[in-house]
């Protein structure tokens, strides 16, 4: 049973204040801050006054900003269904794994994620560019066609064209699932594997086959646990900054590349401020999305 | 066993527990972790390849490694990283461990917020948290200028420290869990003190928590860019920040090598990490 804070307010104290200090001074105030300039103006080179202005948010609420934000949610979207589409089956094979081969499986799906961010994407870049792996794969495989093809005495294919995969939305999709992965494979993981079996089971001898079971069973019995996968890589992708910046051409920037120019290029830290507080709100109700959906599932499953 | 029995025996269990022995799950575990290990292998092989390219293999050398250790600046970004991350992973397994036992152990008004403040900084987007220390750190408590090092990364490692902590709280909170709160009042019916309680009862039962804790924050902070990138002033680059201005320039082989050598290193940690939790585990079994 918790013990009342009256009953040892030393040991309370001892305890509540050095965190909770730290969580006020270095956490709370600076987001504080940047709420209060979001309603400022800059007024001189580094002064801002705060006039309680609205002007800011009507700024980011142009078409031009719009578009960005609504372009950063199609692509955390389309990452969120890759992850979910890939993940899904890997989840499901790990789950259903011999216990010795679980524990191997999910190391090597843990790892990459205790990687650094900007290493795996730069290794990404090396794969995608002109002159990177796949091209060169590609390259080769055409010219020994090309080859084959004379060989038999067709017309030779021609020169071949790089592939152009760097620097577009392409890319910046790739790359965050690449990186995402992870985070959506381990909740489906828990959820699938704490299910019931034995409904799978009885559905498979009463005749329903694998695809049927694995849809009408087992996706509403891990309903739980997609919809926190869904949440937990939807989040960080819709914020993304370096993936959409390194991987991205001139129009895939996202919401956080827009955010980090108004501070450090153009210097318009009210507006910046601004689009930084829209894009928490659009993550506070992405959650409360989910905590919803979560309670629904809930009431129907008692 | 001739063929056709063998053949009729694996036909004869399709069991859904064996959704692993099915050729088109193992196909796509297969295929995801080609895709998540084959750009990071090949950037590893690669940084030994002796050509500026590094598409063609041309030869096995070790003179990016030479060229990486010899780069003063990097090596000085990479020294920066690790202090940083040993400072605040102190701080964050600290701080940590007493929001777990706050929140675990006792009941005081308006906990709901608490709760949810210290779940705050895991779920607000990066990009807002490095811009709020950037605005902090700039208007509200300017760092002092020209300090000697280490001290110079102090903002640097409160940035860290403020988004690694409740991490920790999370990992140790859940290990608390399973502790049996009449351990602790036997130990105080026995004339311990508070403290004394704290420290040879709780703090033990704690320990597994606190260093899977250490390890998760010592590797966000070395992980992380975005808020750095915000709060990193000329004279206190880290890793990551060092990196990503080499590849605005070019990607040199040199990149290739530094990053093996950070990846080997992660992976050693995660390694031992892992390797004492397991040990820490069968201790509890036997």
């Amino acid at each position: 049973m918790e013990q009342s804070w009256r009953q040892a307010k030393t040991a309370f104290a001892a305890i509540a204040v050095p965190p909770l200090v730290w969580l006020l001074l270095f956490f709370l105030v600076p987001l504080a801050v940047i709420w209060a300039y979001s309603f400022g103006e800059n007024v001189g080179p580094v002064t801002i006054d705060l006039t309680g202005t609205f002007a800011n948010y009507m700024r980011a609420l142009e078409p031009l900003y719009l578009q960005i934000f609504w372009k950063s949610i199609i692509i955390a979207g389309l990452t969120t269904l890759l992850c979910l589409i890939i993940g899904f089956p890997v989840a499901l094979a790990i789950a259903f794994a011999s216990p010795r081969m679980k524990a191997w499986l999910l190391l090597l799906i843990m790892l990459p994620f205790w990687t650094n961010l900007l290493i795996r994407t730069f290794a990404l870049i090396a794969v995608l560019r002109e002159n990177g792996y796949i091209n060169f794969t590609l390259e080769w495989l055409w010219n020994n066609a090309s080859g084959l093809m004379t060989l038999l005495g067709l017309q030779p294919l021609g020169e071949f064209e790089p592939l152009t995969l760097l620097y577009n939305n392409f890319a910046v999709v790739v790359g965050l699932v690449y990186v995402h992965l992870p985070f959506m494979v381990l909740p489906l993981y828990s959820a699938l594997d704490r299910m019931d079996r034995s409904l799978m089971e009885a559905s498979l001898d009463l005749g329903a086959g694998h695809m049927r079971t694995i849809l009408l069973v087992v996706v509403p019995l891990a309903a739980p646990g997609i919809a926190s996968g869904v949440l937990i890589t939807f989040i960080p992708a819709l914020g993304a900054y370096l993936t959409p910046d390194l991987l991205g051409g001139t129009d895939s920037q996202m919401i956080a590349n827009v955010i980090e120019r108004q501070f450090k290029r153009a210097n318009d830290w009210p507006f910046g401020a601004a689009l930084s507080f829209l894009l928490m709100y659009l993550t506070f109700i992405a959650i409360a999305v989910q905590a919803l959906v979560q309670r629904r599932g809930e009431r129907r499953g008692t | 066993m001739n063929t056709a029995a063998r053949a009729r025996e694996r036909k004869e269990k399709p069991g859904p527990l064996e959704y692993m022995r099915q050729w088109p799950l193992r196909v796509t575990v297969i295929a995801t972790l080609v895709f998540l290990y084959l750009p990071l292998i090949t950037l590893m092989v690669f940084s030994f390849n002796d050509s500026r390219r590094n598409i063609v293999w041309q030869g096995f050398t070790f003179k990016y490694y030479e060229k990486a250790f010899n780069n003063a600046s990097l090596m000085e970004a990479f020294g920066n990283s690790l202090t940083i991350a040993f400072v605040c992973t102190i701080l964050s397994v600290i701080l940590g461990a007493l929001t777990a036992v706050m929140l675990w152990r006792f009941r005081f008004p308006g906990k709901t917020v608490v709760e949810g403040g210290m779940a705050l900084p895991i779920v607000v987007p990066e990009i807002c948290m490095g811009v709020a220390m950037l605005v902090f750190f700039a208007r509200v408590m300017p760092w002092p200028q020209g300090m000697p090092w280490p001290f110079n990364l102090g903002a640097i490692i409160i940035a860290h420290t403020s988004f690694a902590f409740p991490f920790v709280a999370t990992v140790v909170r859940a290990r608390l869990a399973s502790f049996n709160r009449e351990l602790e009042e036997a130990a105080k019916d026995l004339g311990a003190s508070e403290w004394r309680t704290f420290w040879d009862v709780l703090v033990p039962h704690m320990q597994p928590g606190l260093i899977a804790g250490a390890l998760l924050a010592f590797t966000l902070s070395l992980d992380d860019f975005v808020i750095t990138f915000f709060t990193a002033g000329p004279d206190t680059i880290t890793f990551p920040v060092k990196v990503y201005s080499m590849l605005r320039f070019s990607v040199t082989p040199e990149v290739n090598a530094a990053s093996t050598v950070l990846i080997v290193l992660t992976v050693a940690l995660t390694a031992i990490g892992l390797h004492l939790q397991n040990r820490n585990e069968q201790k509890a079994k036997a």
